[in-house]
């Protein structure tokens, strides 16, 4: 397995030596949304919010040793999402951090924690944007989590092991946020000549080569994380059901 | 391999991936990838202007480096500091 991906690595950065070109943006900047299309972002985004919300009061309550899992994985999140790191096509971008969130508490979840890092940065950073909030939160902690998380129980059902799962979801949740990031400017952006498709790929084409190493990066960086939870924090993933068995200290708590 | 090669081998090849692009392109400038969405939506729309501005921007690149720093350091921090206390409770655990 270890070898394989180290062999798929170098191959895909050779691949991408030869396809580099200089890339985009992760976070749509502020303003850039015409208002319409900010608005209807937020609206979308609403309902995951109110659901985030229930989700980790639910995960909290019913479990208060959780809560500094929940801390972790918003805190991922935030380091991952602050590393600017250089990529092969020669510009920067950073991976999201989303994915460990996503597998250990579901996907509603990282809408709250993704939303906080994205207001953090909009307000602080002049990055992102608090008219464009909504549309970074949809792709960046709605869609990336919902892929991640779904991802990873489908390579769990299918019989991969732990670390696949992982770093599968955690890989294809970040690139999924950036090709939707793609779509949103694509929508609200058609080209004169071949409409929404067409600036699709111009967005699409341009930094998919950008991400690719990093979505590679944060799948290897998030299966570290999960080996340590997994030899220091076996009760909590018991609980949280990602490991089988039965917690070993204290009372053991029902699953919900 | 234990737990702790396994994760010293992956973690090199983090550092690689970071690396590798530095000897690719020795020219290259490595900007933001985020001034450059704009550029691709002003060759689109050329009469498009942003209806809303910043509150408030970093006055200087430092600045701006200093806060992402500080980001990554919090983050980094908690991170760290719930692994370790992790570690030691389990291994107080196995005594």
């Amino acid at each position: 397995m270890f070898r394989r991906t180290t062999w798929l690595t170098l191959y895909l950065l050779l691949a991408m030596v030869v396809l580099a070109r200089p890339a985009y943006a992760m976070h749509i900047a502020e303003g850039f949304l015409p208002f319409s299309w900010a608005a209807f972002w937020f609206i979308v985004v609403l309902p995951f919010w109110f659901w985030g919300l229930r989700s980790i009061q639910r995960t909290v309550k019913s479990n208060p040793s959780l809560k500094m899992l929940l801390g972790l994985a918003g805190a991922y999140t935030f380091v991952l999402s602050a590393l600017k790191i250089p990529s092969v096509s020669g510009s920067c971008s950073h991976p999201t951090g989303v994915g460990l969130g996503a597998v250990l508490f579901g996907p509603a979840a990282m809408s709250i924690l993704g939303g906080i890092v994205l207001l953090f940065q909009a307000l602080l950073l002049a990055h992102g944007g608090l008219s464009t909030l909504g549309a970074n939160t949809f792709s960046m902690a709605v869609v990336g989590p919902f892929v991640a998380y779904g991802l990873y129980h489908l390579v769990r059902r299918l019989g991969g092991s732990l670390a696949v799962a992982v770093f599968l979801a955690a890989t294809l949740g970040d690139l999924m946020t950036y090709v939707t990031t793609s779509l949103q400017l694509a929508l609200a952006f058609p080209a004169p000549a071949g409409g929404v498709a067409a600036s699709m790929l111009k967005f699409m084409g341009i930094f998919a080569v950008t991400q690719l190493p990093l979505a590679i990066s944060e799948g290897i960086l998030t299966v570290i994380v999960f080996n340590l939870l997994a030899a220091y924090n076996k009760n909590e993933l018991v609980e949280l059901s990602i490991l089988p068995g039965k917690t070993v200290v204290g009372e053991s708590r029902g699953q919900q | 391999m234990s737990t702790t090669q396994k994760n010293f081998l992956l973690f090199l090849m983090v550092i690689l991936l970071a690396v590798v692009p530095f000897f690719l392109h020795r020219g290259a400038e490595f900007a933001g990838a985020d001034d450059r969405a704009a550029e691709a939506i002003t060759q689109i729309r050329p009469d498009y202007h942003p209806w809303f501005k910043p509150v408030w921007e970093p006055p200087s690149g430092e600045v701006e480096t200093f806060l992402f720093a500080a980001q990554a350091a919090i983050g980094s921090g908690i991170v760290c500091y719930f692994l370790g206390y992790s570690k030691g409770k389990k291994q107080r655990e196995q005594k």
